[in-house]
Formats: structure tokens, C-alpha cells, sequence
């Protein structure tokens, strides 16, 4: 029976809350609270993506975009119509789900991998919207003075108090994909995974699910967007490319597919990796990357997380 | 004879279906009784798993009609069928191998319950109520089939004669009024045939109407009511088990076959 442990949930939760501190007294760690932000954006798009692939075995190739849509409807709405940020982002989730089922209805009623196919083309597309739009867009320079965040007159202005918020909102995202798939939707979305003809006899609207999950992911890479966003106060395209929707799949595949934990293990590795500690490959970190998911393939299928689970087995022989 | 035991549950009318230019079902027509158990069996390609996948909704036919309960099915998808009291297994076992053998037949309460993907997000109490309630009715089915200390396992694990029972109690935790069971007895022992024979006789008993495929000639004497026989997509006989036995056209196109059924 699938059931997820509450207990690692919460040793996690108090090693993100006094993390920072740790760091603090540690110079060679000091700017690790500012990367984990950073991971904690990309965990909040890999948990949606996680559900989407790993549960409901459907992949997606763009989900940069719906990360760019965030950051973008967020900076356009504050910066030229001085909307709140608050409210932006909730447009921006809206827009994300609005896009996500326009690409997702025709590709996801077909059986296969044109889901694949559409979000390719469709991450490709809103790159070029990102450069070429330049009157509201700012093309390749970007949009910047893009405001930070503040709730009932507190501002989130420094490292601390953003790193709370980010990881407040992926415990949230968390939690609720793991209600999700604990619940009767979830074992929809795993049984479509591995048969749509008996999930279909079985009375599970298939298609129906697939573009639910593929819309909830949409939202919360928007979400994380409109984040990162308002956190550096800079956005230009070259952070939404086809490249950074690759690397969060590589993130997946690292931490493990099956798993949501995977999602958070792979997100916060690539983050390390790529912000600390594979900077000297510079031009070559692509190919580190595409060895890493190699060896990872052949030898962990399940992931980092995958491996408590064979070293039991190991015990047990 | 009782009226609603002659009631016809399913009436198949006309039904073509046709994959390019091969035939696979030819002016199909034929009702199911009430409460009966009807064995359709035919050698090898004779369209009995493409009747199953037009009755319960993989594809449409390409021509003709399907009523059950009066009400015209064929343009609906799999699901809708399923919803209205259809179900099935699979001639090639379709578990939910990612899952453990009570997840199955909870999947299979899927479509008697609701509670949306939001709800169970938030974890709603209502939602935890409706879990214990799939999970309990889930028990009963396997309490059912027999398989209640094997709930926990992972269906992957079960020996092919369990799984196929399985599938059977996915099937039935659909709450059913009809299932389709696509060869429930092909590669099992005789040990394990036979658990499987009783099975679909108490699933008469509760009430359920029984579309049989299969190739095991044993148990389709022993259990079924009526017995239709297709050759290339057609009719070729209907009737009860012991006219069908005798029936000549049916002994020709089983000794035309390359398998000896008998
Ligand atoms: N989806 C499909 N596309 C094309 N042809 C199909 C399809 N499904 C079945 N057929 C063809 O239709 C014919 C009937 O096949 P079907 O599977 O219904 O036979 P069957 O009676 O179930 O045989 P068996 O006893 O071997 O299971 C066969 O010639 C088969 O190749
Ligand atoms: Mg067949």
C-alpha cells in the first residue's frame, strides 16, 4: 500500500527551518541559504512535474514555458501596470492553466507521447514570444525593477525572509501533492500510468485526469516563476529555455520519478551542482549533465531515492 | 416465464466492425438475458475480444447498434459505459502492476465514488471518510474473491491464477450488472480453473449477468446458460450448451481450426 511516512516530512521541515542558522555561523556555507531559494523554486516546479511524470507517466518538454509565464505575466503586470504582486502571480497561475489545457486537450486525448511532442514545440514557441516581443517583454535584455514581495505592509526583502516564504509555499505544494496522490485521484493518475484501457473500463475518465495533472503542474511552475521573478527583480528569457526544461527533467531522474521526495532530492542536487559545484566544467557542464543522467539510467532507474531500497535488498539476501 | 428474468439486459443490433478491410464483426446480433451467464466462444480470431472492446467502449463499432438497459451505448467512451454498470477483464492480464492487490480493487471503486483532485489535496474530512469507505468496500471484494491475505502485496507478485482472479474483483468493485470476462481461465491448472469456474457462478448468484469468453470447453458447458458461437466475425450457432455440443457447423469451423478445443 502506498503510503507516504510522515516522520521524514517533518525532520525535513525543522532541517529547513533552522538551516539558515547553521549556515550563518559557517562562512564556507553562508551563501547556501540564498542557493536554497533557489532549489526551493525548482522544487516547486519538479513536484508538479513529478506527479505529471512519475505518477501519471506523462512527459513534458516545456515546462520552462509555464515557468516563464509566471516570471513574465508577473514582471510585465507589476512593472508597466503597477499591479500587486500578489495578484499578479495569481494571474499568472490563471493564464499557466488557461495555456496548459489549450496544449494539453489535443495532444493528451491522444494515446502516446504527442504530449511530449506538443510541449516541445510549445517551450520552443514561448521562447521566441519571451525575445521577440520586445515592447512588452523587453526581448533579450529582459524586464527589470521588478518589485519584491511584501504581505500586510512586511517585506520580504532579504534572503532570510524569502527563503521562509519559498519554502513555506513548497511545503504546501508538497503536502498537497502528497494528499493527492494518497487519495483517490492519485491512484487514477497511477493507474493511467500503467494501463488506459483498464483505467478506462475501471471508470476513470482518462483524459480528464491527464490534463488535470498536467494543469496543476503548469500552476506550480508558474508559481515558481513569479517567485523567482520577484525575487531577483530581473527576468530575461535565457532563464526559460529549452535547456532549463531539460534540466528539470534531469532533476527528476536524479532524485528519483516514482517518488515526490525524488523531486526535492533532484531539484536541490541540480541546484548545487549547477550554482557550486560545477562551475569549472563551464562550457562542459551540459555534457557532466548528460553523463550524470546516463549513469544515473543505467544504474539508479529509481532514482537517488531509489537506493535505500536496494541496499535493503542487499540485507535481505 | 418471470418478466424480469427474460428481460434483456444487452441487445447487440447489426454491429460491423471493421479494421481497414478486415471484418472482424459481420451483422452481429444477439440479446443477453437477465441474471444469465451466455459463453461466446470461436477459434481464434473470431472478433469475441473485438465484441468485448465494442461493448465496453475501447472503440465504437463501425456500424450498428448496442443497447444496455434500453439505452444506446455504442458512442460512448469506456468510462461512461463503465459508470452506467459495465465491466470487464482483460484476455491479457491489465492489473495495475505499480500497485498493491487492495489498490487495484480500490481504483475499481473509482467510478461509485467522487472526490476531486482539490479536495483531496486539502485532505478534506470528507475525503478521509470516503478513503475508509473505498477501502473498506475494497476488503469486502477481496474478502469475495478470496484474496484477503494477499491484500498488501504488490500485484505483480500474485501466481497467474490469483491475478486473474484479481482482475475479476477489480472488475466487480465497479459494482457491475454486467461483466465481460475475456478468457478467465487461459493458462491457469486445473486447480486453479476450477476456483475460477466457482467464482463466476457466485457472481451469478449475487445477481450480476456474465459475458464469457473462453476456450476451455469444460467450464463453458459447465457454467454458461446460453452459448453463441462466432466464426470470422458471424453467428454461426446459438443456443443452450447441449445444442451446441451437437451442433454440426460449430464441430466444423472448431476442426478447421489449428487448435483442438474439445
Ligand atoms: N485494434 C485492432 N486493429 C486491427 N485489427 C484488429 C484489432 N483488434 C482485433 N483485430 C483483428 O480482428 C480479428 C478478431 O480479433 P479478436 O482479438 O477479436 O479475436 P478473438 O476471437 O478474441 O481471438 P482469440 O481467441 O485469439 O483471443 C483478428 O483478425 C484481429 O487481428
Ligand atoms: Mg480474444
Amino acid at each position: 500500500m502506498l503510503r507516504i511516512r510522515k516522520l521524514p516530512i517533518i525532520g525535513f521541515a525543522l532541517f529547513i527551518i533552522v538551516f539558515p542558522w547553521i549556515a550563518g555561523t559557517i562562512p564556507a556555507i553562508g551563501n547556501y541559504p540564498d542557493l536554497m531559494i533557489f532549489a526551493g523554486i525548482y522544487c516547486l516546479i519538479t513536484i508538479g512535474l513529478s506527479l505529471l511524470m512519475g505518477y501519471a507517466g506523462q512527459i513534458s518538454l516545456g515546462q520552462a514555458a509555464f515557468y516563464g509565464i509566471g516570471a513574465y505575466v508577473s514582471a510585465i503586470l507589476t512593472v508597466h501596470f503597477g499591479l500587486s504582486p500578489w495578484f499578479c502571480m495569481v494571474i499568472g497561475m490563471l493564464i499557466a492553466s488557461a495555456v496548459a489545457v489549450l496544449v494539453g486537450v489535443p495532444s493528451l486525448k491522444l494515446r502516446g507521447h504527442y504530449l511530449a511532442m506538443a510541449t516541445l514545440a510549445f517551450g520552443i514557441i514561448v521562447f521566441i514570444v519571451f525575445n521577440e516581443e520586445i515592447e512588452w517583454t523587453g526581448g533579450p535584455d529582459g524586464i527589470s525593477g521588478i518589485p519584491g514581495l511584501s504581505l500586510f505592509g512586511f517585506e520580504f526583502d532579504t534572503v532570510l525572509k524569502y527563503y521562509y516564504l519559498v519554502w513555506f509555499l513548497v511545503f504546501a505544494a508538497f503536502i498537497f501533492t502528497i494528499n493527492v496522490i494518497q487519495s483517490r485521484s492519485g491512484r487514477a493518475l497511477r493507474a493511467i500510468h500503467i494501463s488506459e484501457a483498464a483505467s478506462s473500463a475501471m471508470g476513470v475518465n482518462v483524459s480528464r485526469f491527464k490534463i488535470m495533472v498536467f494543469v496543476y503542474s503548469a500552476i506550480l511552475a508558474s508559481l515558481a516563476g513569479s517567485l523567482y521573478a520577484h525575487y531577483l527583480n530581473f527576468i530575461n528569457p535565457s532563464t526559460f529555455d529549452l535547456f532549463f526544461s531539460i534540466k528539470l527533467l534531469i532533476m527528476i531522474a536524479l532524485g528519483g520519478m516514482h517518488e515526490v521526495w525524488g523531486a526535492i532530492v533532484g531539484a536541490f542536487l541540480v541546484t548545487f551542482l549547477s550554482f557550486e559545484w560545477l562551475h569549472f566544467f563551464e562550457e562542459f557542464e551540459v555534457i557532466v549533465y548528460g553523463i550524470i543522467l546516463l549513469l544515473v539510467t543505467i544504474f539508479l532507474p529509481h532514482g537517488l531515492v531509489g537506493i535505500p531500497g536496494i541496499v535493503k535488498g542487499w540485507f535481505r539476501r | 416465464m418471470n418478466e424480469t428474468l427474460t428481460e434483456h439486459i444487452l441487445e447487440v443490433e447489426e454491429v460491423v466492425m471493421a479494421f481497414g478491410g478486415l471484418m472482424a464483426l459481420i451483422n452481429l446480433n444477439f440479446q443477453v438475458k437477465k441474471g444469465m451467464i451466455k459463453a461466446i466462444i470461436g477459434p481464434n480470431g473470431a472478433g469475441k475480444t473485438t465484441l468485448f472492446n465494442v461493448i465496453t467502449g475501447t472503440f465504437p463499432p463501425t456500424e450498428g447498434a448496442v443497447r444496455f438497459k434500453r439505452q444506446s451505448i455504442e458512442r460512448l467512451k469506456a468510462h461512461e459505459i463503465a459508470k452506467l454498470g459495465i465491466s470487464r477483464t482483460f484476455q491479457t492480464v491489465e492489473l495495475f502492476t505499480n500497485m498493491s492487490v487492495l489498490e487495484n480493487v480500490m481504483v475499481g471503486c473509482h467510478t461509485r465514488t467522487r472526490s476531486s483532485f482539490i479536495a483531496s489535496g486539502f485532505r478534506l474530512p470528507q475525503v478521509k471518510r470516503k478513503e475508509a469507505q473505498i477501502r473498506s468496500k475494497a476488503m469486502e471484494v477481496l474478502e469475495f474473491i478470496g484474496l484477503t491475505d494477499r491484500s498488501e502485496e504488490s500485484a505483480d507478485s500474485l501466481p497467474l491464477g490469483d491475478r486473474k482472479i484479481l482482475e475479476i474483483g477489480r472488475a466487480l468493485a465497479t459494482e457491475p450488472e454486467l461483466v465481460c470476462l475475456d478468457e478467465p481461465a487461459a493458462g491457469l491448472n486445473e486447480t486453479e480453473t476450477q476456483a475460477a469456474a466457482d467464482l463466476i457462478k457466485r457472481i451469478k448468484e449475487k445477481g450480476i449477468t456474465i459475458l464469457l469468453v473462453e476456450h476451455d470447453m469444460k467450464v463453458v458447458m459447465d457454467i454458461s446458460d446460453e452459448i453463441m458461437v462466432l466464426n470470422y466475425g458471424e453467428k454461426i450457432a446459438e443456443g443452450i450448451p447441449e445444442e451446441i455440443q451437437n451442433n454440426h457447423k460449430v464441430i466444423e469451423a472448431y476442426l478447421g481450426g489449428e487448435e483442438d478445443y474439445a
